[in-house]
């Protein structure tokens, strides 16, 4: 399907910006933008359809410091920024040196830290597209399916707004995202199941008469949610200087990340807005939930469903439906897909925060220790630009690291006592103390 | 050997709008009732298998709560008063 197609929209007078059709991506069926993600003909999922008009940069760089920048390329209308919402994006692209030094990198690297969004994961965005199409619909609730981040991130969204929200969970995940989802407010319904078991369930409570001005934001208005984590291909090649970075690693659970952050790459150049320069894209997977990997690994097409064991909550997905998108995408840029043990997921989450300063969930410690293992496995390129994307904040998923850290040492509040214990622990010189 | 059959949203137009079907299955696995279904609403059949036969790719069907992928597929057998739910894959997040 191309990219650019149809008669432009005037991106400045429509609700949905330049998307003009929802499209099957199996067969190609065109449908009217409404509330749909399953095609009719085929059960395919679908996606939004754009006539993009001419976007240039001055334009972008001249828009609101969050993902609305990009709105001539988004399915929102021109005054989404104006309506109550969290503004998400514009996060930090950190200058990774010391993780750089750590891992061997002599290119550049970078950490796109997506957890200073405002519920402090990279969610914010997609549900701020897809809280705008929920409002041109005429969709008074919104509701999810999630794994912790996204139901942050919904209920959050609709406090701003002023609306009603519907979160649904599996009932083990962890309190650091059932607790901020509680105090966000809204009703929050968690069900004793995966989550894959949570994603049906909504599924069929959508043909249900109590939702009919719901919209489930990864179900029913999915294809304007996805949208929104092409900001983050975007950001990434503008907060670079307008250009397309060599190589990248993004976590996979569904999919739909990796492949929309290439969507978003690919969109940039057939605007003319970066260089047509090649680039590699890499997927991040536990081995507690590796489908995608799994089929990468063994040359499949299509994706085995798994049943995830993993303490990356976040990415257990054990049925991906964009998984088969996912493996197109990292076959067609010539990268790859790892999954990483329980134990190297922590030492990931450690060795980012030790390095760098930044405190990742356990999606962000696959995605570093899947980094690690690529370039020991020697198929990422150590002197290449790469950048690696951390969907989330550490201090959600506590529970993953906690037994592997400590305090140094305890001591009654005692000058001999801290003196004796400092000395032994080596962090300075008995000279050092002495002033 | 009657099953149930839980239609989802987007094929609901093939059975008048029902969200549920009743079928008397001739063989008593996922395919057989899936044949019983077209009987009953003429077309469903070739919206949940593909022109091989095959489940389409974007399509679950489950056996009470477990997906038929993890059974075995369109051969699973569907005992009485099983109830088979056919839903559209999300990719979720």
């Amino acid at each position: 399907m191309s990219l650019v197609q149809d008669t432009p929209v005037d991106a400045a007078l429509s609700p949905f910006g330049p998307a003009v059709a929802l499209s099957c991506r199996e067969c190609g069926a065109r449908y009217d933008l409404g509330a749909a993600y399953s095609c009719v003909e085929c059960f395919g999922p679908l996606e939004v359809a754009y006539a993009f008009g001419t976007v240039t940069r001055e334009q972008i760089e001249a828009g609101p410091a969050s993902i609305w920048r990009y709105q001539p390329l988004l399915p929102v209308a021109p005054w989404a920024a104006d309506e109550p919402n969290l503004a998400p994006g514009l996060t930090k692209l950190v200058d990774a040196r010391n993780l750089a030094a750590a891992l061997g990198v002599t290119g550049r690297l970078w950490v796109k830290d997506d957890s200073g969004n405002p519920t402090h994961s990279f969610k914010d965005r997609v549900v701020a597209v897809a809280q705008s199409a929920a409002r041109r619909l005429g969709l008074t609730t919104i509701a999810c399916a999630s794994t912790g981040n996204l139901a942050n991130a919904v209920a959050a969204a609709a406090a701003r707004a002023g609306q009603r929200s519907v979160v649904v969970i599996p009932s083990n995940l962890e309190a650091g995202k059932t607790v901020t989802t509680a105090t966000y407010g809204g009703t929050l319904l968690a069900v004793e199941g995966s989550y894959d078991d949570v994603n049906r369930l909504c599924s069929e409570l959508i043909g249900e008469a109590i939702t009919a001005d719901w919209g489930f934001v990864n179900v029913n208005l999915r294809p304007y949610y996805a949208e929104g984590s092409k900001t983050l291909g975007y950001e990434v090649a503008e907060q670079l200087g307008w250009r397309l970075p060599q190589q990248v690693v993004v976590p996979i659970a569904s999919g739909a990340l990796l492949t929309k952050i290439d969507k978003g790459f690919r969109e940039l150049v057939s605007l003319g807005l970066v260089e047509d320069a090649p680039y590699r894209v890499f997927g991040a997977q536990a081995a507690g939930c590796s489908p995608v990997a799994q089929a990468f690994d063994n040359g499949w097409d299509a994706v085995r469903p798994v049943k995830p064991d993993t303490i990356a909550k976040s990415l257990a997905i054990g049925n991906p439906a964009d998984g088969p998108y996912a493996l197109d995408v990292v076959r067609r840029t010539g990268g790859a897909i790892a999954a990483v043990s329980e134990e190297e997921i922590v030492e990931g989450i450690r060795l980012l925060a030790e390095t760098e300063g930044i405190f990742a969930e356990t999606a962000g410690g696959v995605t570093i220790a899947t980094l690690r293992r690529l370039i020991a496995d020697g198929r990422i390129d150590p002197t290449a630009d790469t950048v690696v994307y951390n969907t989330g904040d550490g201090l959600k998923t506590l529970d993953a690291v906690a037994e592997h850290v400590s305090v140094t040492a305890t001591v009654r509040p005692r000058l001999d006592e801290a003196l004796a214990a400092l000395v032994a622990e080596g962090s300075t010189t008995s000279e050092g103390t002495a002033s | 050997m009657s099953v149930t059959v839980r239609i989802p949203t987007i094929l609901r137009t093939y059975a008048d709008g029902a969200s549920e079907l009743t079928v008397d299955p001739a063989t008593q696995t996922v395919a057989g009732v899936i044949d019983a279904l077209d009987a009953k609403a003429p077309g469903i059949g070739a919206r949940i298998l593909d022109d091989g036969g095959s489940l389409r790719r974007f399509v679950h069907v489950y056996i009470d709560d477990e997906d038929v992928r993890f059974l075995s597929g369109l051969d699973t057998a569907t005992p009485e008063r099983t109830v088979v739910s056919v839903v559209p894959a999300v990719a979720g997040g």
